[in-house]
């Protein structure tokens, strides 16, 4: 502990020591900083970044927050944990989460003025907790993208290689953490929106069984798919996040009512890898695999082995069809799901002359969406359509059964999958979006895991001969979070990265 | 209809459910059925207005109500629902898409037992039950339409027909035996001018004995029964002409304009919507237990067909006063309240129950029939009834007058006796006022009195119709006879 309670300047200068929960609840405790002075000196350092990872900050509302922080602080002398975990921890909100009174754009012109008449769960179970919200963060269109170059609002910088892409579609959280714009923050997985912007920017990233947090106030890409899930900079910063989150909430029917599971006490005793089977598919290593990424990984993998673990290879056997199977599902529920968007319900309406033909007015209406968004609602409208439903939405489904049983049976093998996120570190801006298909590939590891709807986090393991961080993705069985936080701790506790 | 076709209707009926709250939120799901009009968009939230990022969560009385209309017309009920999205642009549906159900319908495969007025008894299939969520209202201005969303998310079931009606009649007689049993369970208000129960019929006309179905159209929304038989008669006319002057059908939907008393073509099938239904991902599949339905099972009201067959068997009553008094839940009530009370009063039962039958399916039936409502919503109440009922049996009222007392009170509600006094209807059946009556007609038509003699039956009707007429209505017809007789037989006596 270097910084004493401090000018603002040098606190700012010095705000990497508080980028952790730990680290700045043992500052409170001992006063040598306060929840106000903390969120001024988030702000400044917000406003001074050049990275575009926040659409719309929440300066006043923060600041209220911030005060009522310092006056359970002053009342209960110490941080009271049980009521408040994450008492005074500024985190930033991706865009695609609402907040009462606060703009929610999902990174669109579509809902560029959309002010919400309520919070989402996941974002009022933190706030409740005592979190303080930042803002909003930039994200791809409706969080549909892998790079962040699909925000109608300009893409986000790599928090390090300001010509790289920071990965998507939660972009603006991963980057926000990595560059110390917050100290945690909640993206959304649909095929990967939370692993990869992490894996990309070297942060942990989690997208926990579906179910797990309520996706009430989450604006819907594909139903059946998404889930919220924590950004931060350690294991037990997204354990500790996701305690607060979990559990049942009666405004979502697929909200899983099992018994909670207390992640952060968990993950205090180390988890020894010793006879851990660890699961290595087959078809996750079978080349296109980039050098750095392949080096990175298996050297996580030999590690693992070193502290006694069993490495076991599995099959997962229509891997292949994942990639299809989603971009069948997800665009077929998005194309439903967007169709509240047409400038009658909900989206900007110009005002003035009105068109006289609708469908006139629908074309207009409808341009608003970005170049992705657009290509994913045709899709899914195609898909849907009768004479072709069975062909690809319901064969899809079939398919995605057959993706979920791969995983049943490996997990009667194996405690744990490890594979790399994605085959390659973050690419240059620019670098793929001309070729959509290239970029759907990046997703090729994380979508297999929404299909089946289980946990799954990206750790890092390592960087490329560029400086540019891997993630090492775990995959966990259904409901089993917990342990998947315990094996990403002990892995990031023991293991050093090389660095390049 | 030249009698070589015949016609073949389908009904789909749309029954806004009588639940506390909406289906997937807890806004108040009975704007509309009270007598006070609410604001525009003030019974909304989140849910029902569709915001981004909403979700529905299932209301557990619509499947309870989903079940008591299934169990009642005999369907099997599906123990693993699904619900789907049907997916559709338009202004008043705020999520653009309806939670509906597709390929799992709640209720399968049951039937509704029809009497014509022939008599003739017929089953018409219900080939599904199943619970969907309503959409808001569009309100056309001459410059811009709005949105009215306080009936978004209301409950409701449709329940389809077999294509098994082959006359307008039929599909009254369905329509109106339907919709005794989802009142009678409770269910829904029913009133169909507020669109709590609503009715697309599908029509199409072939040779009679053909097996395969001609084009139909579909008409759509038409709020009262009797508009839906002029609308099918008129449909039914409309095909055959089209068919008997070589053209053909066109499969299209159609509105029934109720002032012109024709139908319009409103789409055809080129402008027909693809739906893209798919399974709702934000609703779980929804289990059902066999305990819950034994449960309802155990707990259904008293059903018309069976009311029926207990009233005619305790009351006396004939088959179809038996058939017309159950035919609304609110009338069969009406009646039976009214019979109590004269029971209590000290009358017998069969006694009580005749006259009663005969003023509520005669004159009051027909106040009914003409202003298309409900028994508790005219002015009439039970009170009236009993008391028209006792003037007439204590000879203070003519069968003629009771009517007018009726009409009367149906309009403004006063009570009978107040009715009597001042519309001047008291009978009189006071001896010495009568007798001097009829000396008078003796009197006046000798004639008359010496036929009477050899055919009496006919004469005697006419002299105390010229009795009735020198008391303006007023005289005691009952009494008149009988003066009339003991007169006549004791001068025919008197002269052989």
């Amino acid at each position: 502990m270097i910084v004493l309670k401090s000018p603002l300047l040098s606190l700012v200068n010095n705000m990497d020591l508080y980028n952790n929960i730990k680290q700045i609840h043992e500052a409170y405790n001992k006063k040598l900083l306060s929840p106000i002075e903390l969120t001024k000196g988030y702000f400044q350092k917000i406003k001074a970044s050049k990275h575009n990872a926040y659409l719309t900050l929440c300066e006043e509302r923060a600041t209220q927050q911030a005060k009522k922080a310092d006056q359970i602080l002053a009342q209960a002398g110490q941080i009271p944990h049980d009521r408040f975990p994450l008492l005074g921890i500024p985190i930033g909100i991706k865009d695609v989460l609402t907040i009462e009174g606060v703009r929610t754009t999902c990174a669109s012109r579509m809902l560029e003025h959309y002010i919400p008449p309520y919070t989402a769960t996941s974002v009022l179970r933190l706030e409740t907790a005592g979190a303080i919200v930042l803002g909003k963060l930039n994200m791809d269109e409706f969080a549909m993208g892998s790079s962040n170059e699909n925000s109608a609002f300009g893409p986000v910088l790599h928090p390090t290689h300001h010509d790289r892409v920071p990965g998507g579609s939660s972009g603006g959280s991963a980057t926000a953490v990595k560059a110390g714009l917050c100290v945690a923050a909640l993206g959304t997985d649909t095929g990967g929106s939370v692993r990869l912007p992490a894996s990309y920017c070297g942060i942990v990233g989690m997208k926990p069984t579906y179910g797990t947090v309520s996706r009430f106030g989450l604006v819907a890409f594909a139903s059946s798919l998404d889930q919220v899930g924590p950004l931060a900079n350690t294991v037990e910063d997204v354990a500790k996040l996701l305690d607060v989150m979990a559990g049942h909430d009666p405004s979502d029917s697929t909200s899983l009512c099992t018994q909670k599971v207390n992640y952060t006490d968990l993950i205090q005793t180390t988890f020894d890898l010793k006879n851990l089977k660890i699961g290595v598919p087959n078809e996750y290593f079978m080349g296109g695999l980039q050098p750095g990424v392949d080096s990175s990984v298996h050297s996580a993998l030999k590690w693992c082995e070193t502290q006694g673990a069993k490495l076991i290879s599995v099959n997962l056997p229509h891997t292949k069809y994942a990639v299809a199977v989603y971009y069948i599902i997800a665009v077929s529920e998005a194309s439903s799901n967007l169709a509240r968007y047409d400038s009658v319900r909900f989206g900007v309406r110009h005002p003035g002359k009105t068109e006289q033909d609708l469908v006139e007015f629908y074309k207009k209406a409808r341009s608003l969406f970005g170049a992705e968004v657009k290509r994913r609602i045709i899709l899914g409208t195609f898909s849907l359509s009768s004479g072709y439903y069975d062909a690809y939405y319901k064969r899809a489904c079939q398919v995605r059964r057959l993706i979920q049983q791969d995983f049943d049976k490996a997990f009667n093998e194996v405690d744990v999958i490890l594979s790399p996120v994605s085959p390659t570190t973050a690419f240059k801006i620019g670098e793929k979006t001309s070729d959509p298909l290239q970029m759907y590939l990046m997703d090729i590891f994380t979508i297999p895991v929404n299909l089946a709807g289980l946990p799954a986090l990206s750790v890092p393991c390592g960087k490329d001969n560029e400086g540019l961080p891997v993630g090492l993705h775990m995959i966990g069985p259904a409901f089993g979070d917990g342990k998947l936080l315990a094996i990403a701790n002990a892995f990031e506790k023991g293991f050093t990265i090389n660095h390049g | 209809m030249a009698n070589v076709y015949e016609a073949v209707i389908g009904l789909e009926v749309h029954a806004q459910l009588s639940t506390e709250t909406k289906i997937f939120c807890s806004c108040q799901a009975r704007v509309e059925s009270g007598k006070t009009e609410i604001p525009a968009n003030s019974n909304t939230c989140p849910i029902c207005a569709g915001h981004p990022g909403i979700l529905p969560v299932l209301n557990k009385k619509v499947v309870e109500y989903a079940i008591k209309a299934g169990l009642a017309t005999g369907c099997e009920i599906s123990l693993v629902n699904i619900f789907a999205r049907k997916n559709y642009f338009y202004p008043d549906l705020p999520k653009g898409y309806q939670i509906s159900q597709y390929e799992n319908p709640i209720c399968e495969n049951g039937f509704l037992e029809i009497i014509t007025k022939d008599g003739i008894k017929k089953k018409i299939n219900i080939q599904r039950i199943h619970m969907e969520e309503d959409a808001g209202k569009n309100v056309h201005l001459a410059e811009f339409s709005l949105v009215n969303l306080n009936r978004a998310g209301v409950p409701l079931i449709e329940i389809v027909s077999g294509p098994d009606m082959r006359s307008a009649e039929e599909a009254g007689v369905y329509l109106r035996g339907l919709h005794a049993i989802l009142t009678y369970l409770d269910i829904c208000d029913g009133n169909m001018q507020e669109g709590n129960f609503r009715c697309d019929a599908n029509i199409s006309i072939r040779p009679r004995g053909a097996k395969e179905f001609g084009t139909r159209t579909e008409i759509k929304n038409v709020n009262s029964f009797r508009f839906v038989e002029k609308a099918l008669d008129y449909e039914i006319k409309r095909q055959t002409d089209v068919v008997q002057s070589g053209q053909k059908v066109i499969l299209e939907t159609r509105t029934y304009d109720s002032g012109r008393g024709i139908t319009l073509s409103l789409r055809t099938k080129e402008e027909a919507h693809d739906y893209r239904y798919f399974p709702e991902p934000d609703l779980i599949p929804l289990q059902i237990s066999q305990e819950l339905v034994e449960e309802i099972k155990n707990v259904l009201p008293e059903l018309p067909s069976q009311k029926k067959e207990r009233f005619a068997k305790d009351f006396g009553l004939s088959s179809y006063d038996a058939s017309v008094l159950t035919s609304s839940k609110n009338l069969a009530l009406f009646f039976e309240k009214a019979v109590r009370k004269l029971v209590l009063k000290g009358w017998n039962i069969l006694d009580a129950s005749k006259p009663m039958a005969n003023f509520l399916t005669g004159e009051v039936a027909r106040l009914l029939n003409d202003e298309n409502i409900e028994i508790n919503q005219s002015k009439l109440q039970i009170d009236h009834i009993v008391d028209v009922v006792t003037a007439v049996k204590d000879g203070l009222l003519s069968s003629t007058g009771a009517k007018q007392v009726i009409a009367m009170a149906w309009k403004n509600g006063d009570s009978v006796s107040i009715i009597i006094d001042r519309e001047g209807l008291r009978q009189v059946s006071d001896n010495n006022i009568l007798e001097q009556i009829v000396e008078k007609i003796i009197a006046n038509y000798p004639v008359q009195m010496t036929q009477y003699l050899s055919c009496k039956e006919k004469i005697l009707g006419f002299l105390v119709g010229q009795a009735m007429k020198e008391s303006a209505g007023k005289a005691n017809p009952v009494v008149i006879q009988d003066l009339f007789m003991k007169k006549l037989k004791g001068d025919h006596n008197a002269s052989s």
